[in-house]
């Protein structure tokens, strides 16, 4: 097989932004979104499936990116981590309670945890504490023991949203 | 690490599928990838050309009929998983699925590519097993039926030809009021099974057992069934005693060790998840049955 660069024209949209381009056929979503549309916040931790570091959302469900070609979401709807904020950079409940009860240290399972929940929470807006553990179980962190990050999610859906401003 | 190169094909229909299949040369299909692409970014699994299921709608659904339920081949996990129909007419299907990764992999990962792949944990060929399923094959000289027992033929390896594709298959329902039970021990939730144990079982109108499925899954090649067990309870009324017997039935010679636990070890969780599931089982037919007293 050679290696010259073999690509496919697609569209779809990518937090909110119709987006066209030209895709080698061989590349993952994640590398695609890395790479091309330098949407460095997916990250690839593993790429076989395990840590779910590069979890996004297609369609609104959470996916491995680094198990979905790039060619397949032609005409889907994508929702990166940088998809989560507002346009002014303010944080979202999820993200903001993250921050308040340290569910994160390094960051580099971040972006995977945060698209995991958004799509988890938007199915099972009030979850008990073993569900949620459940749902967590398909992405690794090294660094919190995850206590933080049960801590923030229960915050948020224990929280009214007005509360939290929004 | 990333795939080495390949060329992408999407099939729009399960008739182009298998018109590439037979025409391209080291082909592979591709349904959720949530196996063939983890093999492929490690190089274990080098491929030319990829065909692409996930165009073809009419390889996905689940049809209910009354004493079974067809299952389309792109059917994905998650689906199943949440389909109330069958949680309401074969309640272990969601049991064990909720057991089969994680919910990012279920919301790509398909029923057929896990029957394909074959992994000797895979909760999907205990429960076809324990329902005596039978798979469809489609090639270029039509289609077959091949049964569950027949299906594994050497460690993940199917009876699937190389021109082949798997359609659907057909899982057998058990009547209302039988006792199932699901369980696994794996080091984490999600991981890939230990030892998993499925079960189902009827009473009669005085309690006896009249039919007995049991199945381990992770502990060989394929799901093993175990009829030796399941004769040792016919006819049986149930109670502690008996189960701890069938536990130690459990202990087939067929269950092998692995580089990180031995067989005996795997004998050892068999016989104590057998007993345990067994005797969950029973309590759920129990309860089943005097819910259907309480009706009439
Ligand atoms: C982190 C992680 C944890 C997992 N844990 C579990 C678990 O606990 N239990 C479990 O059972 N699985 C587990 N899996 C595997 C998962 O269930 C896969 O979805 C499944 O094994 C393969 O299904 P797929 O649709 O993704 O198939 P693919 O990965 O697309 O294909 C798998 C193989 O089957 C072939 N194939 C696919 N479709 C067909 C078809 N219609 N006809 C013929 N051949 C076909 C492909 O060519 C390939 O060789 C896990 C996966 C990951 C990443
Ligand atoms: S990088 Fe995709 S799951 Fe680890
Ligand atoms: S914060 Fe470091 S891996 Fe989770």
């Amino acid at each position: 097989m050679s290696e010259a660069e073999i690509t496919r024209a697609i569209t779809f949209t990518v937090n909110g932004a119709v987006t066209d381009m030209h895709v080698e056929e061989r590349f993952s979503l994640a590398d695609m979104l890395r790479h091309c549309l330098a949407l460095t916040g997916t990250h690839l931790g593993c790429e076989h499936g395990v840590c779910g570091a590069c979890t996004v959302l297609v369609d609104g469900e959470a996916i491995r990116s680094c198990l979905m070609l790039a060619v397949q979401v032609d005409g889907s709807d994508v929702t990166t981590i940088e998809g989560l904020a507002d346009e002014d950079g303010r944080l979202n409940r999820l993200q903001q309670a993250f921050s308040d009860h340290h569910g994160l240290q390094c960051g580099f399972c971040t972006p995977g945890i945060l698209m995991t929940l958004s799509a988890f929470l938007a199915d099972n807006p009030a979850p008990d504490e073993g569900h949620l553990r459940e749902a967590l179980s398909g992405n690794i962190c090294r660094c919190t023991g995850y206590q933080g990050i049960v801590d923030a999610v229960m915050d948020v859906v224990a929280a009214p949203a007005a509360k939290a401003g929004q | 690490m990333k795939a080495a190169a390949f060329r992408y094909h999407r099939a729009d229909s399960l008739a182009e599928a298998g018109e590439m299949l037979t025409s391209l040369d080291n082909a592979r299909l591709l349904s959720g990838g949530q196996s063939l692409m983890a093999m492929m970014n490690l190089r274990y699994v080098i491929v030319d050309h990829l065909i692409d299921l996930n165009p073809v709608s009419e390889l996905a659904g689940i049809s209910h009929h009354d004493d079974h339920f067809q299952v389309g081949a792109m059917t994905r996990q998650r689906c199943f998983l949440d389909d109330d129909a069958v949680a309401a007419h074969s309640p272990i299907f969601r049991e064990a699925l909720g057991y089969v990764g994680h919910l990012q992999t279920r919301n790509r990962g398909t029923v057929g590519g896990s029957l394909a792949h074959m992994d000797p944990a895979a909760e999907l060929l205990g429960l076809a097993a324990l329902t005596d399923a039978d798979i469809t094959l489609s090639g270029p000289n039509g289609s077959r039926q091949v049964a569950i027992a027949e299906f594994p033929q050497a460690y993940m390896t199917p009876d699937i030809k190389v021109d082949e594709i798997l359609t659907a298959v057909r899982f057998n329902r058990w009547p209302a009021g039988h006792g199932w039970d699901f369980r696994e021990f794996a080091q984490r939730h999600g991981d890939f099974a230990v030892v998993g144990v499925g079960c189902l079982l009827t009473l009669d109108a005085a309690g006896a057992i009249d039919r007995a499925a049991v199945v381990l899954i992770g502990v060989a090649d394929g799901p093993l069934r175990l009829p030796a067990v399941e004769a040792m309870l016919l006819g049986m009324l149930p109670n502690a005693d008996l189960f701890r017997a069938a536990g130690e039935a459990a202990r087939h010679p067929e269950i092998t060790g692995d580089a990180l636990v031995t067989a005996d070890y795997r004998r050892q969780l068999a016989a104590v998840m057998v007993r345990r599931s067994l005797t969950n089982a029973h309590q759920r037919a129990v309860q089943a049955m005097n819910q259907e007293h309480h009706h009439v």
